[in-house]
């Protein structure tokens, strides 16, 4: 067993047990420092297959920014984790079996003898100078640039969209309004009424409105 | 040509006018109009009968208007006149110009009275162009316009139920007619790939022999078929059994227009539209002994009706119809002369009978019951003496213009060869004995004996006894004058309008014993008609004046026979029970199960109930729940790939 | 040596668990984002181990440009998520069935 292949299975087992606690876990933040984990793992089998800028961007990208995200909304919402557990194992066997199913076919269809290392041999390893990150921005930027522009314009409208669902509006906020308070009205605020200025004896329980 | 158009424009013009500006112009101006337009046109018509018939200019034809053309057919508004319609022509204006007439003094105190003027110069219009037309689609615009405003001046006092009733029945018995009449028109555009007179009697020998399936089976001569149909047609205008039962209800209609409907007009439509397809019927006997056999049975069962009534106007309705029924058995024994004959003697002397009766009326206040009346001669002579010449004329008492035309159909059809003329010769001769029995019986009624109400009664204006009097001068010259060259003379009056053949050409017979007029009324005392008038005028004498008790004694011992002429033999029965509960009931049927069960119930409602069903079904799969819109993507995605490994 | 099938069904586990997660999960809407982006990440492995076997860099820039919709998918949602528990006051996907027909 060469060290490629323990590295390979190491991180299988790490990505698909923590995969099983991100699904499993009642905590939701446990569930989020699972997923974490799984896509460190993933990351691991990333660069096995050589795709380093990619795994460093999963990392990086994904972990840092996506994940960190996830927690802080996980965190700042109020879950009821006794709830959480509700259902579940309810519909358990009914999704393993659905799941054994789709996999089981995926993996007939996928199985050593269509992809195997006959069908389907290493590549030559790349010379020295091979640099994965050059030859991606090669095709990035040149065949792929309006892709290229237009993802970019994706996660601006995303941008735009998550702070304006996010955003809260005016009416929500207290604050002064100056222009109104300074157009008042005297007849706005004031009201004169004409009333007995004699007090009645019998009335004492009533505080008498002399003003307004 | 134009001066032929001219007479059935000049009328239209006055409709319109007294229609649309009537109101504006006021009644005076109203009926000056009307009266001067519906002159001239009769003066045009005199013009007109001169030249045509007296100086024999050959007849004209000539399109004024090409209406529709489609294909290969062409209908024009187009007119003919030759001898047939120039005569009738000359007896529809001056029938209609001594209506216009009478009409002012009849109508003076009515608040319709402007829309009355345009409804009878409309009436006169559609019965000038039905006369006039040269092709059967505008013979067909005529006869449905005659039927419109019959239907309108029939209801003219619409706030009358009875009134709308008889106007509705008129409508209504006159659609049943049209669909036989517009069947025909088909049949003949059909058969004959035209709708000219003159293209369609031209060949009507080259389809002797062809025959058309009636029924599955069932082949009928072309010929007959169409002939039938339009007779058909003919029957519900000319008020022929069965289709009689509106002409007594229209009596709901002022009196003038019973005058112009009965007298001169649309009942005659149809007897002229018959004389005018001679040369069509001339080759079906068939047709031509249905038309025989249902005159004979209308004119002497409808005259029976006659003597029963007790309605003065209803009395001379059922006469117009007995006499229809005479003029449809000279039709059927091809005697078509004698039966336009008759009919120009009839409309003058039923015109005058229907205006004497109308002024009767006016000076009772509107009274028409005959037990109400008696004894009028005295106050109101000259009426009475012009009811008495039209009853002497309807009558058939000789010198009286009556006596000519009937007579001459009698005798036609004692010779005529058709099936079924002995039923109808023994027919039109009892109704020689019936005529005179109620028509006198109405005379005696009206004008003798003991009053019947309160009051004094004056004779009526002028402008009434005009068209009285005018009226009453051809009833008893016209007869004479024209028998010679209607009937007997080489050639006819009518000239080549009318077509006979030479087997059926009875008046040819008849002619060969004929000596001029004079002659005729001298012999007139060798003929059982005579006898059988005389009798009639005496019997009707002996019940109603001289023992009027005899009349209740026979009431109470033929009581039912009594009855049954009393309910008219039931038609009216039979109509209200069978065809309008039949076809209520049927419609009722129809509302409730094909409008209210299938189309509201299983289409309408039906097709929303069905979608609300489903929908109902439908939306228990949205049950909003994110899972369960992911389930069904995942369970998808499984059946896919399930497909797509184990499939391949 | 790992063959491309080895590779392939890492990633079918990783996407069958993360169905898993969605049939199983009834109450928290935060399980079912994070088992999308599970799903997205077993997709992005296919992507690269097919890039790596056939010698082609396009199978990686697909994946990158995955990784922006992911993101902007995940930002979006959870801000959605954020209203919806301002609205509602709660994310439990049993209380959540306004689209019921």
């Amino acid at each position: 067993m060469t060290a490629i292949q323990i590295l390979f299975y190491l991180f299988s087992t790490i990505a698909i047990l923590s995969a099983l606690m991100v699904v499993a876990s009642t905590n939701p933040v446990r569930g989020v420092l699972s997923l974490v984990l799984t896509f460190f793992a993933m990351a691991g089998i990333w660069l096995l297959l050589h795709a380093e800028f990619l795994a460093l961007i999963l990392v990086l990208v994904y972990v840092g920014a996506v994940m960190t995200l996830f927690l802080f909304v996980v965190m700042m919402l109020r879950v009821n984790v006794a709830s959480m557990r509700e259902g579940f194992v309810r519909y358990l066997p009914f999704g393993i079996v659905l799941s054994l199913v789709i996999v089981g076919l995926i993996v007939v269809a996928i199985g050593p003898k269509q992809f195997g290392l006959t069908s389907m041999p290493i590549p030559p390893t790349k010379d020295i100078n091979y640099n994965n990150l050059a030859e991606l921005g090669m095709v990035l930027y040149t065949q792929y640039a309006y892709p290229f522009e237009i993802a970019a314009v994706l996660l601006l409208a995303a941008i735009v969209a998550a702070i304006s669902l996010t955003h809260r509006k005016p009416h929500q906020r207290k604050i002064q309004n100056i222009g109104k308070q300074i157009t008042v009205k005297r007849a706005d605020r004031v009201r004169l009424i004409a009333m007995p200025s004699v007090k009645k004896m019998n009335v004492s329980d009533k505080p008498s409105g002399e003003t307004s | 040509m134009a001066i032929a158009a001219a007479v059935a424009l000049l009328p239209l013009a006055g409709a319109l006018i007294a229609g649309l500006f009537g109101k504006k112009i006021g009644r005076s101006a109203t009926h000056w109009v009307t009266i001067v337009l519906v002159g001239a046109a009769f003066l045009l018509s005199c013009y007109l009968f001169a030249v045509i018939v007296l100086l024999g200019h050959p007849p004209v034809e000539g399109v004024l208007y090409h209406w529709v053309v489609s294909g290969p057919f062409n209908f024009d508004v187009a007119i003919l006149l030759d001898h047939l319609s120039a005569t009738m022509l000359f007896i529809v204006s001056f029938i209609s110009f001594m209506v216009h007439i009478y009409t002012i003094g009849y109508m003076a105190d009515d608040p319709g009275y402007e829309r009355f003027f345009s409804y009878v110069s409309l009436f006169t219009f559609a019965m000038l162009i039905l006369v006039l037309a040269n092709n059967f689609l505008l013979l067909f615009f005529g006869w449905e316009g005659v039927g419109l405003v019959s239907y309108l001046l029939i209801g003219f006092w619409f706030k009358r139920e009875s009134a709308v009733d008889g106007g509705l029945k008129a409508f209504i018995a006159n659609r049943v007619g049209d669909v036989g009449f517009i069947l025909g028109i088909a049949a003949v555009l059909t058969y004959f790939n035209s709708l000219d007179y003159h293209t369609v009697f031209s060949q009507a020998t080259h389809l002797l022999d062809t025959t058309m399936p009636l029924f599955p089976g069932i082949h009928a001569s072309v010929i007959t078929v169409i002939c039938v149909l339009l007779f058909i047609g003919a029957m519900a205008k000319s008020a022929q059994i069965p289709l009689h039962v509106w002409l007594p209800e229209s009596m709901e209609g002022p009196t003038p227009i019973s005058a112009l409907i009965h007298a001169a007009t649309m009942v005659t439509a149809g007897i002229y539209m018959v004389a005018r397809m001679s040369p069509l019927f001339e080759y079906s006997p068939a047709a031509l002994s249905l038309v025989l056999i249902l005159g004979a049975t209308t004119c002497l069962f409808m005259g029976f009706l006659a003597v029963v009534q007790q309605d003065i106007k209803r009395v001379i309705a059922y006469s117009t119809i007995s006499q229809l029924g005479y003029m449809a058995v000279a039709l059927g024994a091809s005697a078509y002369d004698a039966a336009i004959f008759h009919l120009i003697t009839h409309a003058f002397f039923k015109a005058l009978l229907f205006l004497a009766a109308g002024s009767v009326i006016i000076a009772l206040h509107h009274e028409q019951d005959m037990r109400k009346m008696g004894g009028l001669a005295p106050y109101m002579p000259i009426t009475y003496l012009t009811f008495a010449i039209g009853a002497l004329a309807l009558a058939a008492i000789p010198p009286f213009a009556g006596f000519y035309s009937k007579d001459a159909i009698i005798e036609a059809v004692h010779l005529s060869t058709t099936p079924g003329a002995h039923y109808a010769y023994f027919c039109v001769l009892a109704g020689a004995f019936v005529t005179p029995l109620y028509i006198f019986r109405a005379l005696f009624l009206t004008f003798h004996g003991k009053k019947h109400y309160e009051g004094t009664v004056y004779e009526s204006p002028w402008v009434v006894l005009i068209p009285l009097i005018a009226l009453a001068i051809p009833s008893m010259i016209a007869g004479g004058l024209l028998i010679g060259p209607m009937l007997f003379a080489t050639p006819r009056l009518l000239g080549s309008s009318i077509f006979v053949l030479p087997q059926h050409n009875v008046l040819a017979t008849l002619a060969e014993d004929y000596q001029g007029a004079q002659m005729m009324a001298i012999h007139a005392s060798q003929t059982m008609t005579f006898w059988l008038a005389l009798l009639g005028i005496l019997t009707a004498w002996l019940f109603n004046l001289a023992r009027p008790q005899w009349a209740d004694s026979l009431k109470k011992r033929w009581s039912y026979l009594y009855h049954i002429l009393v309910e008219k033999y039931g038609f009216d029965k039979f109509n209200q029970i069978v065809l309008v509960h039949g076809s209520r009931r049927l419609g009722e049927f129809f509302y409730k199960v094909c409008d209210l069960l299938m189309i509201d119930g299983l289409f309408v409602n039906g097709s929303g109930r069905f979608i609300r069903f489903f929908a109902n079904k439908g939306r228990r799969l949205q049950t909003g729940y994110l899972y369960h819109y992911a389930l069904a993507m995942l369970i998808g995605l499984a059946i896919l790939l399930g497909w797509f490994v184990l499939g391949l | 040596m790992i063959s491309l099938s080895d590779f392939l069904i890492v990633a079918a586990i990783l996407f069958g668990i993360s169905i898993a997660g969605i049939i199983i999960n009834r109450k928290n809407i935060i399980v079912l984002l994070m088992s999308i982006e599970l799903m997205l990440l077993a997709v992005n492995t296919n992507f690269i181990a097919f890039s790596y076997f056939q010698g082609n860099t396009v199978g990686e820039l697909f994946v990158f440009f995955i990784l922006a919709v992911a993101a902007a998918e995940a930002a979006i949602g959870l801000a959605i998520m954020m209203v919806l528990f301002r609205k509602s006051g709660t994310i439990e996907v049993d209380k959540l069935d306004l689209l019921k027909g």
